[in-house]
């Protein structure tokens, strides 16, 4: 089977593109096609996750949705690929639902594994309250992945790198400017997450949850309330209503454990919770409980990480 | 300025989620239906601010049965001039977008709108499939709609960060928290809204492209392993050594 990967490589190579290229490659001989001014030796290392071959159109600068589902149409058919595989960012979100109409091809998104035998694949559906198994009726397939639900795997060597012309066409969309907060890890695909509620009594408090957070690496994240009120910018608010995350670990301090909130965290892999409220129902979906105050947890958690940090890793 | 703002039904935030008939159905038994929040919150919201400032009409359009009109009428209590009801059972994004398509086809909007994904499955598809169907530009996930003649000048988040972007109706877009505030309907949307056109209009024969077979539920979580507060150092050694996630 021929599959094709979109990468955003505009920043870079990350996480989410070596999990889309190992997904690739369970399915069959993949093809890769970016856009963009990345060297070819760096596009060259996604043959080390199994890519044969990255196809890259240096025309396309920007994330313009029209240029971009032209592109990958044109390599799709270049390749013959019947799978197209994208991360579930918010690039996919625009260009995946066109391509589907464009090339008649079912779209899966929001898949969380592989294929099963019975040919479906499963995807996070009611907030991650409950998981689907999909299939698709029409001869080619688009499978939109979360990010961190597969491990990458490294299993290949550097692969040939080849410029492609997609005739991607005119922008629509005229980006004027762009905002990017500095060193910050972008909260869908971080692997640690540290959050909090409105336990935390004001936005002034947040310096123990940023300590926490750079201690361990994480991102930072809230609970509705909090970016309501104005505490914390809107997108770090998770839940239901906000982002989903499926870290592999999610520290909640002082965070009630709402089913609205639960919908959009539960797929973490470890849940810690920090609260001084032993009936709150979060202990209920978490796999470590702290019975206890924020003020006082969070700085002492912090030390203690600071300390495992300093002596082994 | 001519607005379609699209709307899906969706089960209350709070309702228990369980499946029927061997796990291959949601079941709707003694579950409340709402408005999808994004739908609701920020797309119509956002529409009924743009008419109010610069004139124009707002339409809301759902694909659905006779049964999701309450729904509607929910809807249309926000504000809306009007609503369109296709008659269909929304089976797939795919047949959905391509009802929704078909419909502001032949009656020309300046602008379709949609939430930037339902909360019960979280495709984020059917804003970008109407965009393509109608060979329009696409902006995914704003978080800011300013209309300025034909020109719409929006702020998107893209990876890690936020975007400032323009574009020329007739165009897309779906909405993200941050575009309006979440409006509360008052007694005399409530009334006004029981007489406002609802049209039904009848289906046009797509092919759904994805099925789902079934359903299963996460697994139960075992019980809580509670730590002393004043020994973080034990908590740090069980995520590195048991959980292995630091
Ligand atoms: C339609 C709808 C959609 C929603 N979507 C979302 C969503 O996406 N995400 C979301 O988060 N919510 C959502 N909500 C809101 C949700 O129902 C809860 O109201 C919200 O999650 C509560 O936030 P919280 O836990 O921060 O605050 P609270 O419920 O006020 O809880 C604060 C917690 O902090 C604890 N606490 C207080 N002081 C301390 C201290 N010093 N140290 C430690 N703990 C302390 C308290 O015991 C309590 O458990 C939604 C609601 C609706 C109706």
């Amino acid at each position: 089977m021929s599959v094709l990967v979109y990468i955003n490589s505009k920043n870079g190579l990350h996480k989410s593109a070596f999990e889309t290229v190992t997904y690739g490659k369970k399915l069959g001989d993949v093809t890769v096609i970016t856009t963009g001014s990345l060297s070819a030796d760096q596009l060259a290392t996604l043959g080390n996750y199994g890519a044969s071959k990255v196809l890259v159109d240096r025309s396309v600068e920007g994330d313009d949705d029209q240029q971009l589902t032209r592109v990958i149409a044109n390599a799709a058919d270049r390749c013959s690929a019947n799978t197209l595989i994208f991360s579930h960012d918010l690039v996919a979100k625009a260009v995946a639902p066109r391509l589907s109409v464009r090339l008649k091809a079912g779209l899966i998104s929001g898949a969380i594994g592989i294929p099963s035998s019975d040919g479906t694949v499963p995807v996070n559906v009611f907030s991650g309250k409950a998981f689907g198994h999909v299939k698709v009726n029409s001869a080619r397939t688009i499978i939109s992945l979360l990010p961190n639900s597969i491990q990458p795997e490294e299993n290949g060597s550097a692969c040939s790198v080849e410029d492609f012309s997609g005739n991607a066409g005119s922008a629509g969309v005229k980006v004027l400017s762009t905002k990017k907060p500095e060193g910050e890890i972008p909260l869908p695909e971080a692997e640690l997450v540290v959050s909090a509620g409105r336990g935390l009594k004001g936005p002034e408090n947040w310096g123990m949850v940023e300590d926490l957070a750079a201690a361990l690496g994480a991102a930072t994240a809230c609970s509705r309330p909090v970016a309501d009120i104005g505490w914390r910018p809107h997108h770090e608010h998770v839940g239901q209503t906000g982002v989903a995350i499926r870290p592999n670990l999610y520290i909640a301090a002082g965070i009630s454990g709402a089913i609205q909130h639960l919908a959009g965290v539960n797929g973490s892999k470890v849940i810690v919770v920090i609260n001084t409220d032993p009936e709150a129902p979060f202990f209920k979906a978490a796999d470590y409980g702290v019975i206890g105050d924020a003020f006082e947890v969070l700085p002492r958690l912090t030390e203690a990480v600071k300390k495992f940090r300093a002596s082994n890793h | 300025m001519k607005i379609l703002v699209c709307i899906s039904k969706s089960p209350d935030t709070t309702s228990k989620i369980s499946f029927t008939d061997n796990s291959t159905k949601f079941d709707e038994n003694g579950v409340q239906f709402i408005v999808n929040p994004y739908d609701e919150w920020y797309a119509l919201v956002r529409a009924l601010e743009i008419k109010e400032s610069n004139g124009g009409n707002v339409t809301i359009i759902s694909v659905g049965s006779a049964g999701d009109e309450a729904v509607i009428r929910k809807a249309l209590a926000i504000g809306a001039d009007d609503a369109v009801r296709i008659d269909a059972d929304p089976t797939d994004a795919y047949f959905t977008a391509m009802q929704i398509a078909e419909y502001a086809k032949s009656n020309g909007f300046d602008l379709v709108l949609t939430g930037k994904e339902t909360i019960n499955y979280n495709g984020s598809q059917v804003g970008g499939m109407i965009a393509e169907a109608l060979d329009q530009p696409f902006v995914s996930l704003a978080t800011k709609l300013d209309v300025n003649g034909s020109t719409l000048t929006l702020e998107r988040e893209i990876n890690g960060g936020l975007e400032v972007v323009e574009v020329n109706t007739p165009a897309v877009v779906s909405c993200a928290k941050g575009m309006a505030e979440q409006r509360i309907p008052n007694m005399r949307g409530i009334m006004a809204a029981r007489t406002k056109p609802l049209n039904v209009v009848a289906a046009v024969a797509v092919d759904q492209m994805t099925t789902y077979v079934n359903y299963t539920m996460p697994n139960a979580k075992s019980a809580c392993k509670m730590i002393d507060p004043s020994n973080m150092d034990q908590l740090v050694e069980f995520l590195h050594n048991e959980a292995k996630v630091i």
